[in-house]
């Protein structure tokens, strides 16, 4: 019963497009009720310490004010940490908002001013007046370091560091060419474009409809049955569109607790929005101190490989993200030693951000193996071919599939990396060096176990449905794609329902395996449909297909026909009459084949390559040019995968070279906490960027043979541009972001 | 944001005698700056005085010497976009490009504009003291995060930079401020209109709290001909200045004749050494001539922790400015390759 | 009961009535000084489209059309615009529902992802339309870096805009 596949790997328009281009596609902060009531959260100025006292009178005379929530009056909760432990939450003992006259960080909401409008609970929340006894704080990686640890507890599904293989130490040692230097990277901020905000609408009798900024509907309702133990009958929550997360919605984040708190307490319906300077007061990417040391015969093969990485994480979580193990995944090596340390800075726990840990342990990598190329004298592109693996090497196992040799082929070939001289500074167009840098990206394609529902009614339409959510990754416009070609229905017919956590269990979406997870239910569901289907349609009377094996027949717009004579079908509609069937519905779960898990190890990869130009004397550099070329299995539609990889490229153009969160390690505070002074790239910055999908055949990775793409695009972007200015100017920039100060030669610079 | 009432004079005496009334009050005409500062609680005025309907400020007129008259509730967008800005003072249209986005600049005034407060982090931030906010409350920043601070004209008490890039173009370009207050109407130099921080940098300009600017005036000299605005950031676009430069040139044959050099992103105010201009006077546009002048212009420059590459990137900026001026080939706000 | 707080005593009224013309609709409203137009316009009327990403003029976010130029919603006092049109993703479609042209456009070209910044970006663009300087590329994305897309749809916005523009 194999059907023809109609919009599978066709470039199709997004789904929701209209409704996200005519402004009524709603976000969490834009659901009202009539009772709705604004809570404005104040948050600590200092880093370390306690709230000596909070006095409250002036703002409570407010007219308006409602409540003001703090430390000493909070309603309780739940008392276990583990209620308070999220889906993703590393080991450690979750933040709890309000829970008593404790700072651990900067930015700590320390209270909460609701009121019956917005402007009025701003208002008052400036008229609170707050005595802090601070204690020493500590926020500086760079002092901190000396303490590292090994986490004792790991994350879960976050691979530790490989076991040692050889000596690398001793190869290292005895390499003739070898390279050996420090990498660092800037804590980034999320920054998606819609604050973070928790809309709670009561609903009388103890029941909240909560409009979550949440990248998992069913992580936030896990975490508020938890903490205010409530019965998940009485706790609906909603994220039908998202705007922009990249990992900040992963975890529920505080404006959800005291959203609930409130509601729960006034019961009535209450909004919390956080305002941008406080989206800084969130996770982030963890600053990282990594010491990247390559061995290698003179051609440039590798002998040795050792990787360290110091990570920041908050004092009361030990937040972990794979950095170094990317170093002897994506090279051949008989020597390796890769380590991983987190060091406690009196911040908020660090969250993923777009490939958490790829990009950062790829970027020190990526510039140290092109470090390596100049050093043996190598092209940067011919030393990574040479380096190749074809099975990884870390756990033993072959690839599901890797067509990353390819993508060094095609983007190479699309870039014109053959016309490149070799030699720095060998470049120049006016006043401006030019530089052509390259990279390897790789992420580990995930697929989790994710239920969906297929409803089809006797009007002939479709509606698939699990709990997952679109943060603008395509997710509505995929689903509809495969379920409409698991029932030969046009895609008009069908509706894809998600980010509604009555739906069919889904994990939170991110780690790119939202396509291969939610994209192999919703087909599972429907092939399920599809089966009852057809059992209705050969039994129905004078049925053409009566006597018809499911392999005779394919599901062709709207119809059940008989491969062998297409003239000889049943409508749908026909079928579900002749059953007695108005609605046809189906629930199935897809999981990971553990026996090919246990075989085969599953990564998308990318090379990207990037052209530079940089002004000789002032150091301003422009992205001109870049090639990602991708190996991810199967793509679904083209268009909205294209999208994914530009979004990478364009987030690791901002991690090369703008963005920043300034912390003032005496306050304890970053700085440039808003969208003026926190640089993501704006349009000038991004030239064209051409994406190439490698053909790649993957019959393991998951059902569909997709390995999902929301991450693979950053993934050596930022190191492909660091390198192509290296290229440009001689000059090796070791810690990102790349501003013009660090590009500043020296001394003058001679005449241009 | 704090409660305030709202006023809509009619006419600019009804104006100045609104503000004179209340210490606390504030004009407000683009707000893009007022109000961007009333959400942090950094101003919190008990009255906003709407300046928006007052006759007689939104044109630009010719002047009898020459010059052109800018009413100051001029959008930035239309100004710089004016023909004759355009064609007589591209300085000053390129300034005015180089800043902000398309929407601020369709919102906020000239007026406005000469009234941007800093872009310190510690100032916007009321968790943190500031001498700009609350003379004598310290200054984290000059032992800080300070990369976007000044080199130039600071004090003990603050290091902060002035944001506009229209006011070091209007500085080359030696504009006049006529305010308003209730004695009459006074004109002042630009180069007198903003000050250092001296031990009160919580007083940005020597506007009084009862005047109200009501134009800025162009002299008839605009060096259309060889002038620059380059202006160097952390991103291409819509991002303050890390230092910034405006040259104006007069050439006299092959030798440069008058020079104006003013330097955005490094002070209090719009950088001018007069000095170094005259150093300029009848020397060839070469390199060397260009050094001397960044050298006098940044005599004095003081590092501090995070910003001492300013040093070095305005003596180039100043140079690479001079050259583009010289030659002719001005900036492009558009392309981003420096020329 | 707490005191009213009617901020400070100028005799003054807390709410002033004006008028605006949102979307071809002319409406009575009574507003408070303080209220941005962008919070009236997404709390008191419904019209979320318009979208609060900063605040601060910092992200465009809110970009509308007040009186055919774009302008930042958040940093506009609405009791200042009385008299203004004003002009929200929500008008941009024709009356029969029919997408503006750069509403057809955007979707073609996926110069979208998560969709927040977009009601910006549209209204940005016809406002770049109109003023008619853009006419290359380049000058595109020049005039359109006041509008932040955290999802990095630039390239294909610029390509939307050009096919409208052609």
């Amino acid at each position: 019963m194999a059907n023809g596949e109609t919009y599978f790997g066709t470039a199709r328009g997004r789904v929701d497009g209209p409704a996200k281009v005519t402004g009524s596609a709603r976000y969490a902060a834009e659901f009202a009720a009539a009772d709705l009531a604004h809570g404005h959260v104040v948050s600590a100025a200092i880093a370390k310490g306690r709230i000596a006292a909070i006095e409250t009178a002036a703002a409570e005379a407010v007219h308006g004010v409602l409540r003001i929530f703090t430390h000493a009056n909070r309603p309780g909760t739940a008392w276990r940490d583990a209620r308070y432990r999220d889906e993703v939450a590393p080991p450690g003992s979750p933040f709890r908002p309000l829970h008593d006259a404790k700072i651990v960080f900067s930015g700590q909401p320390i209270a909460l001013v609701v009121a019956e409008d917005d402007a009025t609970a701003r208002y008052a929340a400036s008229l609170l007046r707050v005595r802090y006894a601070a204690e020493p704080h500590a926020t500086d990686l760079e002092r901190q370091r000396g303490q590292a640890y090994v986490p004792r507890r790991k994350r879960t599904g976050i691979a530790p560091p490989p076991k040692p293989r050889g000596d690398a130490q001793k190869a290292f040692d005895a390499a003739p060419v070898r390279i050996d230097h420090e990498y660092r990277v800037a804590v980034e901020h999320h920054n998606p474009m819609e604050p973070h905000a928790s809309t709670v609408i009561w609903e009388g009798d103890g029941r909240i409809t909560v409009h979550d900024k949440i990248q998992g509907v069913q992580n936030s309702l896990g975490y508020i049955t938890g903490v205010f133990g409530l019965s998940q009958k009485n706790v609906r929550v909603l994220s039908p569109f998202v705007g922009g997360a990249f990992g900040s919605g992963l975890r529920p984040q505080y404006q959800l607790f005291l959203a609930v708190m409130a509601a729960l307490d006034l019961k009535r319906s209450v909004r919390v929005e956080l305002t941008r300077d406080q989206m800084f007061t969130l996770g982030y990417r963890p600053a990282t101190i990594q010491r990247v040391a390559l061995g290698a015969a003179p051609d440039g093969t590798l002998q040795a490989i050792l990787h360290d990485a110091i990570a920041g994480t908050s004092t009361f979580e030990d937040y972990q993200e794979v950095v170094v193990n990317w170093s002897s995944l994506l090279y051949h090596c008989d020597n390796v030693a890769l380590t991983y340390r987190l060091a406690q800075i009196d911040t908020y726990t660090p969250a993923d951000m777009r490939a958490p840990g790829a990009t950062l342990g790829v970027f020190a990598l990526e510039s140290a193996i092109d470090e390596l190329a100049y050093a043996a004298g190598v092209d940067p592109l011919e030393i990574r071919r040479r380096n190749y693996t074809r099975t990884d090497e870390n756990e033993g196992k072959d690839f599901t599939s890797k067509e990353l040799m390819e993508c060094y082929r095609l983007g190479a070939e699309r870039f014109g990396w053959s016309r490149r001289s070799a030699a720095p500074r060998s470049m120049r167009e006016g006043r401006e060096l030019v530089g052509w840098g390259v990279a390897s990206g790789a992420w580990e394609a995930m697929m989790m176990k994710t239920s969906a529902r297929a409803a089809l009614t006797a009007d002939g339409r479709l509606e698939v449905a699990t709990a997952t959510a679109d943060i603008g990754t395509g997710t509505y416009t995929i689903l509809t794609q495969i379920a409409a070609d698991a029932l030969g229905l046009p895609m008009e017919s069908v509706t894809a329902r998600i980010g509604d956590s009555a739906l069919p269990h889904s994990p939170v979406e991110g780690g790119s395996w939202t396509a291969a997870s939610a994209g192999s239910a919703v087909q599972a569901a429907c092939r399920a449909v599809r089966e009852k289907l057809f059992s209705a349609a050969r039994a129905a009377e004078n049925s053409p297909l009566a006597n018809a094996d499911p392999s005779h027949v394919r599901f062709v717009n709207g119809r059940i026909v008989l491969a062998a004579d297409p003239a000889r079908f049943i409508t749908v509609a026909d079928a579900m009459r002749a059953a007695g069937l108005e609605r046809l519905e189906e629930e199935a779960t897809a999981s990971p084949d553990s026996a090919t898990q246990k075989r085969y190890s599953a990564y998308t990869h990318s090379a990207i390559f990037a052209e530079v130009r940089v002004d000789a004397q002032l150091g301003v550099v422009r992205v001109t040019r870049i090639v990602n070329a991708v190996a991810a299995g199967r793509i679904i539609n083209p268009r909205t995968a294209r999208s994914q990889i530009i979004g990478g490229v364009v987030f690791g153009l901002g991690m090369a070279l703008t963005e920043e969160s300034l912390p003032d390690h005496a306050l304890g505070r970053f700085m440039n906490h808003n969208l003026g002074e926190y640089h993501i790239p704006v349009n000038a910055d991004v030239p064209a960027i051409d994406v190439i999908f490698v053909d790649e055949h993957d019959d393991k990775a998951s059902p569909l043979g997709v390995k999902g793409l929301g991450e693979i695009g950053i993934v050596g972007s930022a190191a492909a541009i660091a390198n192509a200015v290296y290229h440009a100017t001689g000059t090796r920039v070791r810690s990102l972001p790349m501003t013009l100060d660090k590009l500043l030669p020296e001394k003058p610079a001679g005449r241009a | 944001m704090n409660r305030f009432a709202y006023l809509r004079p009619t006419d600019i005496a009804e104006a100045v005698r609104a503000i004179a009334a209340d210490p606390s009050a504030r004009f407000i005409a683009g707000g893009t700056n007022l109000l961007d500062l009333m959400k942090y609680e950094v101003e919190r005025p008990t009255r906003l005085i709407d300046i928006t309907r007052l006759p007689g400020l939104d044109a630009v007129e010719e002047t009898a010497s020459g010059g052109l008259r800018i009413g100051a509730l001029v959008p930035n967008a239309d100004l710089a976009h004016d023909p004759r800005i355009a064609a007589r003072y591209p300085l000053l249209a390129s300034a005015i490009l180089a800043g902000a986005s398309p929407q601020l600049r369709n919102a906020a005034s000239t007026g406005g504009n000469l009234l941007q407060r800093t872009r310190c982090y510690y100032f916007y931030d009321v968790g943190t003291p500031c001498n700009k906010r609350a003379p004598g409350a310290g200054c984290p920043a000059i032992d800080g995060v300070n990369r976007i601070h000044a080199i130039l004209g600071t004090s003990t008490h603050c290091i902060a930079t002035h944001p506009s890039d229209m006011c070091v173009a209007l500085a080359a370009l030696e504009a006049k401020v006529h305010v308003a207050g209730p004695n009459g109407e006074r004109t002042i130099a630009i180069g007198d209109f903003h000050r250092l921080p001296e031990d009160r940098p919580d007083i940005d300009t020597t506007l009084a709290h009862d005047e109200i600017i009501v134009a800025v005036e162009l002299p008839a000299e605009g060096f259309a001909g060889h002038c620059t605005y380059l202006k160097l950031r952390d991103r291409l676009s819509y991002a303050f200045a890390l230092v910034s430069v405006a040259v104006g040139l007069a050439m006299d044959g092959d030798a440069i004749g008058r020079a104006r050099i003013a330097l955005g992103g490094v002070a209090h105010k719009p950088w001018r050494v007069p000095e170094a201009e005259a150093l300029l006077q009848g020397r060839p546009p070469t390199e060397e001539s260009y050094a001397a002048a960044a050298d006098r212009l940044l005599a004095g420059a003081r590092a501090y922790r995070d910003n001492g590459f300013k040093i070095e990137l305005a003596r180039r900026a100043i140079t690479r400015g001079l050259a583009q001026a010289a030659s002719g080939t001005p900036q492009s706000q558009t392309d981003k390759r420096i020329r | 009961m707490p005191e009213r707080d009617a901020g400070p005593a100028t005799g003054l009224p807390d709410r002033m009535p004006i008028s605006l013309t949102i979307n071809g609709e002319v409406r009575q409203l009574d507003v408070a000084p303080w209220t941005s137009l962008l919070d009236l316009l997404r709390l008191e009327l419904g019209l979320t489209g318009t979208k609060k990403g900063c605040d601060h003029g910092q992200c465009g976010a809110c970009t509308i059309l007040l009186d055919g130029r774009r302008i930042n919603a958040c940093l506009t006092l609405a009791v200042m615009k009385d008299g203004a049109r004003i002009t929200t993703v929500e008008g941009l479609a024709a009356a029969d529902g029919g997408l503006h042209p750069l509403q057809a456009a955007f979707v073609e070209h996926d110069a979208f992802q998560c969709g927040y910044c977009t009601p910006g970006q549209l209204c940005s663009a016809v406002g770049l339309l109109a003023e008619g300087r853009a006419r290359s590329a380049e000058e595109i994305r020049e005039h359109m870096s006041g509008n932040l897309c955290r999802c990095g749809a630039y390239p294909n916005i610029v390509a939307a805009i050009e096919q409208v523009m052609q």
